[in-house]
């Protein structure tokens, strides 16, 4: 074993201007640029561009029609269409049908919910079970719902349970894969850091599993709910029946069986609202802060 | 706690050591080759140590078996208090957390139940490292350096008697670096705490170890140990460091060399 023996001479005690050379650093490192308030951020980045996009895509529409590409009742303007949907809200029951399909969305949303978090986690957990049933999920999810509508019809008939059926098999797998790939992209430091600080089961799945699962399992969430706006919408389209009560998709059906071009459109349109609506006010503002809050999106 | 394993677990011995490894080898998978092999160390409560190695001979492993955090595959080890602090290469904080808050949950974890307290103390920790206006934010908001920082305040925080550091400045630029050597050292002045300290930067190792060892590669084992009695604080570019430097440098490449024929 050699043994290196060197001393200098001490250099004087350097050690105040290091605190300030740290403070200049740290300055230089952190310099935040001004803000503007958030309100005009959210407007001018979130806001503007897509009302933009809205009012564009409507003069577009009004241009062909205007051009006449094809007869007024084939493909009938914006404004045939606002007149249509406000003149006959009642007669078609568009209110109740609204009501019906989301309280039909958001109760068939929840117990995929439910029923995906538990599928996931146990299947993230358990290697064989997932061996089995992770393709059997992913498989589903590449299925479209719709081909579920004839098989609950011809088990439950035109009934609610039909409907819940084909929303369960279009939204628990998103929910569950969303889940998996969560657990799957947790980096195994956090991991370690949470067991070296004294994180063991419970506290471990509380305090590091848990938030960092977080943005995956939000955004199979948000896919979960646009499968399950899909399916019903596909459900109640193809399953008609006064036994059902109203809803959007019948009130396309019927706009179709009453050759109602404009009700059609004006079906679609509240089809299309409702689904970027709950979107917009729920998980993308979720999403965007749990993202920014660590640094992985553009506030 | 799984720090000590199979071999004479209570061996009481005469002279105090903050961390002992006797005969520790580590095999990764069921007959591949050892990465470590047979090391023997002791280190004394209060020492400043550095292991110095080529990369992949087996540094990040050994600290990982120190802090518990991998079985030996056989040997003991035994560390004082039971468990030690580890500070990994990234900074591995929490990205959901603030700084703040990364510093409690090391608190938490740790048993003390008062917020008030854990804030309070966390707050007292981050002003160790000079963060004390960083408490809320965000890690991504901070500098490479910053978070290093941070991390060395959450390590802090587990109130360990042995604080492990695993290359802990590598990734970070020569000013932050030198900057954050007299940092530690001044902590580590303060706190009477026991450091290991990896690095594959010889100059680094020279500017802040009391003892310095080299080990080999493939398998790890000690191949050299220098004692440094060089007084803290010194500097990078000490003349002495630099002559120290230059001997360990040139004992590492030996070492590497050995491997090419
Ligand atoms: N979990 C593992 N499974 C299999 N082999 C591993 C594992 N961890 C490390 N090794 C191997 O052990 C050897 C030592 O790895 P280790 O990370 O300890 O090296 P190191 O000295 O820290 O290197 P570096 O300077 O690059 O960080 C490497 O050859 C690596 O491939
Ligand atoms: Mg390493």
């Amino acid at each position: 074993m050699a043994t290196e023996t060197a001393s200098a001479a001490a250099p004087g005690a350097p050690s105040e201007d290091f605190v300030s050379l740290e403070a200049g650093l740290d300055a230089l490192e952190s310099a935040a640029p001004a803000r503007s308030p958030w309100w005009r951020r959210v407007l001018l980045a979130k806001i503007v561009p897509p009302v933009v996009a809205v009012v564009a895509l409507l003069l577009i529409w009004d241009l062909l029609v205007f051009a006449k590409v094809k007869p007024a009742w084939v493909l009938p303007g914006p404004a045939d269409v606002w007149d249509e949907l406000t003149s006959q809200w009642s007669s078609y029951q568009v209110g109740q049908a609204v009501w019906d399909s989301v309280s039909r969305g958001i109760i068939g949303f929840a117990i995929s919910v439910v029923v995906g978090t538990v599928l996931g986690l146990t299947i993230a957990r358990i290697p064989v079970l997932r061996a089995a049933i992770q393709p059997i999920l992913s498989g589903l999810q590449s299925l479209p719902s719709v081909a579920w509508v004839p098989i609950g019809i011809m088990w439950f008939g035109i009934d609610d349970a039909t409907v819940y059926t084909v929303v369960l098999l279009g939204a628990i797998p998103s929910v569950a894969i969303g889940l998996i790939d969560g657990v799957d992209q947790i980096p195994t430091i956090y991991t370690r850091v949470g067991r070296n600080l004294g994180a063991r089961g419970i506290s471990s799945a509380r305090y590091v599993l848990f938030p960092a699962v977080l943005p995956g399992y939000v955004s199979g969430l948000k896919q979960g709910w646009a499968f399950s706006w899909r399916s019903l919408m596909a459900a109640e389209l193809i399953a008609v029946s006064p036994k059902l009560g109203p809803g959007v998709g019948q009130v396309m059906a019927e706009a179709s069986d009453n050759n109602d071009m404009a009700m059609a459109f004006g079906a679609l349109i509240v089809i299309l609202i409702i689904g970027i609506g709950i979107n917009a006010v729920f998980f993308a503002p979720i999403e965007r802060r749990l993202l920014r809050s660590r640094g992985l999106a553009k506030s | 706690m799984t720090t000590t394993a199979a071999v004479g677990a209570a061996q009481t011995t005469a002279t105090p050591t903050a961390v002992r490894l006797s005969g520790v080898t580590k095999t990764f998978g069921k007959d591949g080759v050892p990465v470590l092999d047979g090391i023997d160390l002791a280190v004394a409560p209060g020492e400043f140590l550095c292991l110095l190695g080529a990369s992949g001979c087996g540094k990040s492993t050994l600290l990982n078996l120190i802090a518990g955090l991998d079985p030996v595959t056989s040997g003991s080890i035994e560390v004082e208090g039971g468990h030690a602090a580890l500070m990994f290469q990234e900074s591995a904080l929490f990205p959901w957390l603030t700084a703040g808050r990364n510093v409690e949950l090391a608190l938490k974890l740790r048993g003390v139940r008062d917020r008030a307290e854990r804030r309070a103390e966390a707050q007292r920790l981050l002003g160790l490292v000079r963060l004390g206006g960083a408490y809320d934010k965000r890690v991504h908001e901070l500098s490479g350096g910053m978070r290093q920082r941070v991390a060395l305040a959450r390590a802090l925080a587990q109130d360990s008697q042995v604080l492990l550091m695993d290359e802990p400045f590598a990734a970070l630029d020569a000013i932050t670096r030198d900057v954050l050597h007299e940092e530690l050292v001044k902590l580590w002045q303060e706190t009477n705490l026991t450091v290991v300290f990896v690095t594959h930067n010889v100059r680094e190792a020279a500017r802040l170890g009391q003892r310095v060892i080299l080990l080999s590669s493939r398998p790890g084992r000690i191949a050299r140990e220098w004692r440094v009695e060089i007084p803290q604080p010194r500097r990078i570019e000490d003349a002495a460091v630099t002559e120290l430097t230059r001997e360990i440098t040139a004992e590492l490449h030996k070492e590497i060399s050995r491997h090419g024929n």
